[in-house]
């Protein structure tokens, strides 16, 4: 397991000779061929067709529609010097951090070592997990909803008629609404994983006179390194390369909470500069990669 | 010195439903008193579910008593937390860390405790229990004798007032498990200190402890030496928990000083008339070809071999319905399955119980202390 250039999501590859389905080649061809077709004609086209795009100045409308043409890494070279295209970076480096890193995975931890053993547990982490489970845009409604400048619930509870939150604080609103959908999604995680800590460990430390702190210290994160791993991976990656926060500010007011995905849609649809929009999606791809295998060469330092 | 007063342990029921306040509670320990002296080596003793390991987590602090105290030496630790009672405890599973090598996990509670040159002192620890050589290993990578050791070394090296330690024989497979209690045995002697253990394993109790509690349903049946506790059971119930093989509990009825059990006549001089539960340990009881009046007749139905002697159950009575005696016979002089034998009690080796409780008397069991235990 000493490759890092991909990341492995199937086991080493089984030699021919082991054949446990008793299938042979043929017939083991064909039940994965169809996966493979759709894969291709869905998954891997599009991805190549993308790279193929980002090199041209491909329009929405107009003369490049027609006839687009090669421009080689220009659309790399002017989106790396494009202020707007920063701003986007920073923007969701502060969106990832903010939601996914510090909100989700903390606040996460922090309910599942609450809850362990609580009776309450069940009804907390069913309320938790029901914002979880609702599809995007409704939450997004909900939230449209709750942040309303003259309807507000929000407004109507803290008694600040008028105060436009996704006008004033966009990034903050998209930050605290990713926290408050995302969360249960660790909080299961990190549920699971302390389950797997022995409670004799737990009170050996606290014989010992350790605090609640030097217990996760020292007890409790050492166990659950992979699942913090795993999970802070997984939720960057997707809050990374979510969309949903476009149907509560569009990525405004003035391009205040662009962050990257809709930046692209915002250049690429809204903008109709399909070239560009594609050479920063693949910019985007190449940043998950980059995440992913710093997440993965982590994981793998694991020691036994 | 340990004294616990009064300790009672309540755990709400199985169904916790909201609201579900008074029903359903499980009472764990009942109003329990106990003394344990210093450098005692204390063993706790029952079925599982009978409060033993509650208790242990109670003088550890694991487990906030409803009611009652908990005195440790001098001080009420009853409401201290566990890090300030000054005890050390090996868990069943050991519970050492999986990502410390030997010397860090010894070391742990020192760390904790910033004592200094901690290493110093495990490796010290760890060299009197034959560790030297594992000190860069991790837990992994020791057999499960090494790392009961490690695990007793962490709680040696803290120097505590007292050891706990919760079944901690009972992870190590038969041979070791006879190994690590003479070990054991030892080691508590030479470091002499107040060391309470948890078994359900009665031989494990007899063979390691000074003193025997043992318990049953949340309270101490019977608190003796293993010789007391063995030779006199101060209940049924701890007369057919002790013992490697179970004592004869046999229903019989005294009437003018005469005992009528499973058709043996007995003499029973001072014991009032009436109902009566004769106990006899098996290895008490000898085995007979010749018929005799105050023997348990009946056909060999069992013979089981231990080693250097036979169990033989005999069916005393209708063989299917009827009363079974057990005899130990010494090897060599096991009777045929189906044969008659009768089996004879040795004189002042029975024991006569009553609604449970031990009759005590002189005829029947000799020695005539007054029994330790209480009910």
């Amino acid at each position: 397991m000493a490759q890092a250039e991909a990341p492995h999501v199937v086991a080493p590859q089984i030699g021919e000779t082991h054949d446990a389905a008793g299938l042979g080649r043929a017939r083991a061809t064909a039940f994965v061929l169809p996966a493979l077709v759709l894969i291709g004609v869905f998954l891997v086209f599009p991805a190549l067709w993308t790279i193929y795009l980002g090199l041209t100045d491909y329009r929405l409308t107009g003369l490049a529609a027609a006839n687009p043409q090669v421009v080689g890494l220009d659309n790399y070279t002017t989106a790396l010097g494009d202020d707007r295209f920063h701003t986007s970076v920073w923007l969701t480096v502060e969106y990832v951090a903010g939601s996914a890193v510090i909100g989700q995975a903390i606040l996460g931890f922090f309910l599942a070592w609450t809850l362990r053993g609580h009776r309450l547990k069940a009804l907390i982490e069913g309320l938790v997990l029901l914002a979880w489970i609702l599809p995007g845009s409704v939450v997004a409604f909900l939230w449209l909803a709750l942040l309303d400048r003259d309807e507000g619930t929000l407004n109507a509870i803290l008694h600040t008629p008028g105060f436009a939150w996704l006008l004033d604080y966009p990034m903050a609103s998209i930050i605290v609404f990713n926290v408050w959908r995302g969360t249960a999604f660790s909080m299961m995680l990190y549920g699971a994983a302390l389950e797997s800590v022995p409670p004799s460990h737990l009170e050996t430390a606290r014989l010992a006179g350790a605090s609640t702190f030097q217990q996760l210290r020292d007890v409790v994160l050492p166990r659950i390194r992979g699942h913090v791993l795993t999970n802070l991976l997984l939720i960057s990656l997707w809050t990374f390369n979510d969309f949903t926060t476009f149907q509560l500010t569009k990525g405004g007011p003035e391009g205040r909470s662009e962050i990257l995905p809709i930046y692209i849609y915002n250049v690429a649809l809204s903008g109709g500069r399909l070239g560009f929009g594609a050479a920063i999606s693949f910019l985007l791809i190449v940043i998950n990669v980059v995440f992913a295998l710093a997440y993965l060469r982590l994981l793998r330092r694991r020691s036994t | 010195m340990i004294v616990l007063s009064g300790l009672t342990k309540e755990f709400p029921g199985g169904g916790s439903g909201i609201g579900g306040k008074e029903q359903g509670k499980v009472t764990a320990l009942d109003r329990l008193d106990l003394e344990i002296g210093d450098g005692e080596f204390f063993a706790l003793l029952g079925p599982s579910g009978c409060g033993k390991t509650t208790l242990l987590r109670s003088i550890a602090g694991l487990e906030t008593p409803t009611a009652g105290t908990v005195r440790i030496g001098d001080v009420d630790v009853t409401r201290l937390p566990p890090g300030k009672r000054d005890v050390a405890m090996v868990f069943q599973d050991y519970a050492l860390f999986p990502h410390m090598d030997v010397t860090a996990n010894i070391a742990y509670p020192l760390k904790i405790k910033k004592v200094p040159q901690r290493e110093a002192r495990a490796a010290e620890v760890a060299a009197r229990l034959s560790l030297s050589e594992l000190l860069t290993r991790r837990p992994g990578q020791l057999s499960g004798g090494q790392q009961q050791r490690v695990a007793l070394a962490r709680a040696i090296a803290t120097r505590p007032k007292a050891f706990l330690f919760d079944e901690p024989l009972s992870n190590l497979d038969a041979r070791l498990r006879l190994e690590a209690r003479t070990f054991l045995k030892r080691l508590q002697r030479e470091l002499a200190v107040t060391t309470i253990f948890v078994t359900h394993d009665q031989s494990e109790a007899l063979a390691l402890a000074d003193r025997i509690a043992v318990m049953d349903a949340g309270r101490i049946a019977q608190i003796g030496t293993p010789a007391e506790v063995f030779q006199r059971p101060a209940t049924t119930f701890v007369a057919s928990f002790i013992g490697s093989t179970p004592m004869n509990l046999i229903p019989g009825e005294i009437a003018g000083s005469v005992l009528r059990a499973a058709g043996a006549t007995l003499p029973a001089e001072g014991v009032p008339d009436g109902p009566i539960t004769y106990g006899l340990r098996p290895e008490y009881a000898d085995l007979s070809r010749v018929e005799r009046e105050d023997a348990f007749g009946g056909t060999v139905a069992v013979v089981e071999n231990l080693g250097t002697a036979h169990l033989v159950t005999l069916a005393v009575g209708d063989p299917y319905e009827g009363t079974f005696v057990q005899a130990v016979v010494p090897e060599g002089e096991e009777p045929a399955l189906g044969e008659t034998a009768w089996a004879v009690p040795r004189p002042g080796r029975a024991l006569l119980y009553r609604d449970d409780l031990l009759v005590t008397t002189t005829t029947m069991s000799g020695a005539a202390r007054t029994s330790s235990g209480r009910a």
